[in-house]
């Protein structure tokens, strides 16, 4: 059981480490928030149920903050998604096509 | 074995610093410290598995609700200023 | 209807309550019960405002599903942006393209756009009527048809079922 559940914390915490490295490293404002999201809900989520497995009486608790985490982060990050297109943060020169002024008028054809 | 799970996430943390100080626009600091803020929640319940401490639950639950609503907040004043 | 609606929330409440305290104690529980009839009498009109839709078996059975699918695609969408973060080039292609749904309730798609946000590559911008503003960072279609055909019709399927 403290086996099962110290795999678990190290994929996580190993995830956490690639967030921050994907912050750290991709170009644009959004590429970041790309990496910032998949892999610190992934991350966040599997270092907490790791521990609810290493402890099996907090396990109810873990599982609450997890959930938690899953359902939350996603949003604010799509908060912060919205803000910085609104404000107009222009994309990286690597971006291939860019529909947001369409999308503002309401021409999706 | 718990120290290397804490060099990564100290890893992780230092990295979203670095591009909190670097980032060119004020977005790219909102994100860093979103980032940094789910990190945190995740290392409080380890250190509290460290410690043995049941509190450390509650604190990191409390945690996650006031900066999802900070980083809401942020994100409001961005988009068209408070 | 309103009877159901206060039922359902009333549980939540319960269950929730019951994870927090995690013990049967009598002096607990009375407190928990309480809290939660209180709050549920008063926020049964929040609740049908938010268009959840009515318990089946069906629908419970495709939940699951959903359920497991979206843990799926939420691994492959961890192993893909690790992919990409670790490759010396980056090899990303990033853009922002539109594509559409068929859901009507505000709270489908809500759970649309963060099972858009959680799957590869994909990132949910921003939603106006029927369309949805996606960020790709590998853009495979640039047409508003095959780029919903790729990115939303996984979730949909399953989504219409479930709040149909």
């Amino acid at each position: 059981m403290h086996l099962a559940g110290g795999i678990v914390t190290g994929i996580g915490t190993i995830f956490l480490f690639l967030g921050g490295l994907g912050v750290f490293r991709l170009p644009d404002v959004y590429n970041r928030l790309q990496a910032g999201t998949k892999c610190t809900t992934l991350g966040a989520f599997l270092t907490i149920i790791g521990v609810g497995i290493m402890e099996p009486s907090w396990f109810w608790k873990t599982l609450l903050i997890g959930i938690f985490i899953l359902l939350t982060n996603p949003i604010s990050n799509h908060a912060l998604g919205r803000a910085s297109c609104k404000s107009g943060v222009p994309l990286c020169k690597k971006s291939v096509v860019n529909k947001s002024k369409d999308f503002c008028k309401g021409e999706t054809k | 074995m718990n120290i290397f799970f804490l060099v990564f996430i100290g890893l992780g943390i230092i990295l979203c610093l670095l591009r909190m100080i670097k980032g060119p626009t004020t977005p790219d600091r909102a994100v860093a410290v979103d980032t940094i803020s789910t990190i945190t929640t995740a290392l409080l319940v380890f250190l509290g598995f460290i410690f043995k401490r049941y509190i450390y639950l509650d604190v990191s639950l409390v945690y996650a609700v006031l900066t999802f609503i900070g980083v809401i907040a942020i994100a409001r004043y961005l988009e068209k200023g408070i | 209807m309103k009877f159901k609606s206060f039922l359902y929330l009333f549980i939540l409440l319960i269950l929730i309550w019951l994870t927090l305290t995690s013990t049967f104690h009598l002096q607990e529980l009375t407190v928990g019960i309480l809290v939660s009839f209180i709050l549920a009498l008063s926020l049964t009109e929040n609740y049908i405002d938010l268009g959840l839709p009515a318990l089946s078996a069906k629908k419970i059975m495709f939940f699951i599903f959903y359920i497991v699918i979206l843990f799926k695609e939420i691994i492959m969408a961890n192993l893909d942006v690790a992919y990409r973060i670790l490759h010396p080039k980056m090899p990303i292609k990033p853009g922002i393209v539109i594509i559409r749904t068929g859901l009507k309730s505000d709270i489908a798609k809500m759970v649309l756009a963060n099972s858009i946000t959680l799957t590869p590559g994909t990132f949910t911008l921003d939603i106006l009527g029927d369309n949805l503003l996606i960020h790709w960072i590998n853009v495979k279609a640039e047409n508003i048809d095959e780029a919903t055909k790729i990115i939303g019709e996984k979730f949909e399927k399953y989504l219409r079922v479930i709040f149909g």
